[in-house]
């Protein structure tokens, strides 16, 4: 019975090695493991793993391939439905998703579908397979602001349907937080982001960077100058939250997205970066995002004793649960149930150290989760010389504000229904400019929603 | 890429680029800054913008070589590129929203410093041709440090020279040349300061004694430059703002001026050098 094979590990790097190097963690499948993990799936008649996928990918369908060892064939039935699977094998929740539905998670271990779209990726690209059929040029131009998930899904699916598509990048590299936000060990930013971003320059697909939609130039006037018949705002949600309590303005307070920017964009980590990081030698991350994982791992490689601090418990943490897991592998601390009120600060005006509220669970709120409440009087402080806030993020209002009859709701993101339409027409919007923050499969299901609806509205 | 089609040194530690932007000189306005780039390695250099021109698609730069990061600007010669550049970034100066009407009308007092003068130049072209009154400041070390004194001049009714060692000008800093017009009964609607975060510190306090509406260009850390890191952030009348998309330029009464001081000191300090235990290894 193929579902009595126990889920086939994947092989990673020792966690106190990968402690000291920026080496991806996980290093995947070979042929053999994922055609022995292939062979668990039941191929389920109503497969709840391709309802759970934010873009339809037929899992079964491919996994089955996988089993036979038809990887090129694999490849194609991911092509048809996910433009970055290497990507997405490597960071999508999958537990809440795909394997999340899988049947055999009922009972045990659910397929590691995700690892197994990895695999099929960086096979795929490892022999030099490329999967994408290209329709006619058919003369019209589309617009798209933004290189991460949502713009790059937006701009291939177009690509493929003949448009001449641009993308504008405000940063000097493209690919969004595939580039700025996640760190190389989880996403190698050259050979994984950089080939998907290869392909899509195949595809004709052209991409300029420095180019800040908002100030270079206004989605008017790509419009209108520059003959774009539609534009499509991925733009993201870039703007860091704060905690607004006091000492969050000493040296050695970072927003994750400074820190994260630094290393992975900047390359700070690298001895031939001119660009400076500092982790000190103790570094408190506040959050329980996959971002903050990603700052408490990065700050743990740079030098730093890192302590991760929640307000709530455990089982409330967002991040995905290979990252908590990696995270605590790699001997990060979690201090739960923490909610910080100040930052405390030295003579010098340097972080000295954090000062914390001991908080307990209540009644559940309007989610559903049960929200922290303080437990009066429990207040500690925790030494440390870098905090570092990773309370989520926001839209840039730049584009909002340059952009007339372009309406956002009071967070500052973007109003579009669900095929990307906005106020204005011609111009789509799709991903965390839309949602806030959120994940890169539902940015790149939002980008292909809207390339479908764009290709509509052009024809007519 | 970003052709360097003219390099001027203008003294021996200050060099003057125009480079090819055609997209940045087309939407850049006074008060706006870019982010440079010299290599792949290359920090994101935050400069002002000294001028553009629409027409040959430049935009011109002025750097001064402090550290690593300038050096290597200062480096690039004639014919060689940026490998990026990028901008414009930050807000327009409150003034580019007058009407030519408005701003006729209106005299001005710039107060530049080193470097600082090179994006004073750029405002005050804007406000002169337009037919507003203006009236420059300018301080440096000594003569031999001075830059723009020729393009100034000619942007302006009255240029002040002030220099250190008073090898040019009046011998003294800019905030006595300042207090000096303003005892002298002269008025202005406006004064603007950009220089060293220093001397604008000490501008402010000039320019309060004489009830001076004073705005001030803040030269803080900056990662992108778009608002995302929030290393820029500045503490402006109470609040915490992004210097790199809601300013640079802030009222000066509202800034945190010692705040802004010690955050940009943050990766000088050499706490953050001798400190660094960096586990890369190999």
């Amino acid at each position: 019975m193929a579902n009595k094979i126990d889920r086939v590990p994947v092989r990673e790097q020792d966690p106190k090695v990968r402690a000291t190097n920026f080496e991806e963690v996980c290093y995947g499948y070979n042929e053999q493991e994922a055609m022995l993990e292939a062979s668990r799936c039941l191929n389920c008649r109503r497969p709840g793993c391709m309802m759970a996928c934010p873009v339809s990918v037929k899992i079964p369908a491919f996994i089955e391939k996988v089993a036979a060892g038809e990887f090129e064939e694999a490849g194609r039935i991911i092509a048809m439905d996910s433009s970055l699977p290497a990507i997405c094998g490597r960071v999508c929740p999958q537990e809440s998703q795909c394997e999340g539905s899988c049947i055999l998670g009922m009972k045990g271990q659910p397929v590691a579908i995700g690892k197994l779209e990895r695999f099929v990726a960086d096979w795929s690209r490892e022999n030099g397979v490329f999967y994408s059929d290209k329709e006619a040029p058919n003369g019209k131009k589309v617009a798209v602001v933004g290189s991460g998930p949502a713009g790059l899904a937006c701009a291939s699916d177009l690509a493929k349907w003949g448009y001449d598509v641009t993308i504008f990048e405000s940063l000097h590299k493209p690919g969004g937080v595939l580039q700025y936000g996640i760190p190389e060990f989880r996403l190698p930013k050259d050979k994984v982001v950089g080939d998907e971003i290869g392909k899509l320059k195949r595809l004709g697909i052209k991409i300029e960077t420095n180019v800040i939609v908002g100030r270079t130039i206004t989605i008017d006037q790509l419009i209108g100058e520059e003959g774009f018949s539609a534009v499509f705002v991925g733009s993201g949600a870039g703007l860091p939250k704060f905690m607004n309590i006091p000492g969050e303005n000493l040296n050695g307070v970072f927003s994750a997205n400074e820190f994260l920017t630094r290393n992975n964009l900047m390359k700070a980590y690298s001895a031939e970066s001119d660009t400076p990081i500092y982790a000190g030698h103790k570094a408190v991350v506040v959050g329980g995002g996959n971002v903050a994982m990603d700052a408490a791992r990065t700050a743990l490689r740079l030098g730093a004793e890192v302590t991760i601090v929640y307000r709530r418990t455990e089982k409330e943490l967002p991040a995905r649960a290979e990252e908590v897991h990696h995270a605590k592998e790699e001997g990060i601390e979690f201090r739960m149930l923490s909610n910080p009120v100040e930052i405390l600060g030295d003579e010098k005006g340097w972080v000295r150290a954090i000062r914390c509220q001991q908080m307990e669970l209540g009644a559940p709120d309007a989610s559903g989760r049960r929200s922290p409440v303080a437990v009066e009087g429990a207040l500690f402080d925790i030494e440390t010389d870098v905090v570092i806030m990773s309370l989520g993020t926001s839209p840039n209002p730049l584009i909002a504000g340059t952009t007339p009859g372009l309406e956002v709701d009071r967070r500052g993101c973007i109003v579009a229904s669900a095929d990307g339409a906005t106020s204005k027409e011609y111009v789509y919007a799709g991903g965390d400019a839309v949602t806030g923050a959120a994940t890169v499969i539902l940015a790149m299901g939002a980008g292909r929603k809207a390339a479908r609806a764009i290709d509509e509205k052009l024809k007519k | 890429m970003y052709e360097i089609l003219v390099k001027k040194d203008l003294t021996p530690t200050i060099t003057m680029m125009e480079v090819s932007a055609p997209r940045l000189a087309a939407s850049a306005q006074p008060g706006q800054f870019l982010i440079v780039r010299t290599d792949e390695n290359g920090e994101r250099v935050p400069l002002t913008v000294c001028d553009y021109d629409k027409e040959r698609g430049s935009v011109t730069i002025v750097t001064q070589k402090v550290g690593a990061s300038s050096r290597k600007i200062c480096a690039l010669e004639q014919g060689e590129s940026f490998q990026d550049v990028s901008g414009p970034l930050g807000r327009p100066s409150e003034f580019v929203g007058l009407s030519d009407e408005e701003i006729r009308e209106k005299r001005f007092i710039f107060i530049a410093g080193g470097l600082g003068t090179a994006p004073v130049y750029p405002q005050a072209k804007y406000l002169y041709s337009r037919g507003a009154k203006v009236d420059i400041i300018v301080g440096a070390k000594s003569a031999d440090m001075l830059i723009l004194e020729e393009e100034m001049s000619k942007v302006c009714d009255h240029l002040y020279i002030c220099t250190d060692d008073g090898s040019k000008g009046m011998k003294g800093l800019v905030t006595e040349k300042l207090a000096q017009l303003c005892e002298a009964g002269q008025k202005y609607d406006q004064a603007v300061s950009i220089g060293p975060m220093i001397m604008m510190k000490f501008v402010t306090m000039t320019a309060k004694k004489y009830d001076l509406p004073l705005v001030v260009s803040l030269n803080t850390l900056m990662v992108d430059g778009t608002g995302m890191c929030g290393a820029c952030r500045v503490t402006v009348g109470g609040k915490v703002r992004f210097a790199c998309v809601e300013g640079p330029e802030f009222d000066a009464y509202q800034v945190d001026f010692d705040e802004a001081l010690r955050r940009q000191a943050m990766y000088k300090s050499q706490e953050v050098e001798a400190d660094h235990k960096c586990r890369i290894r190999g």
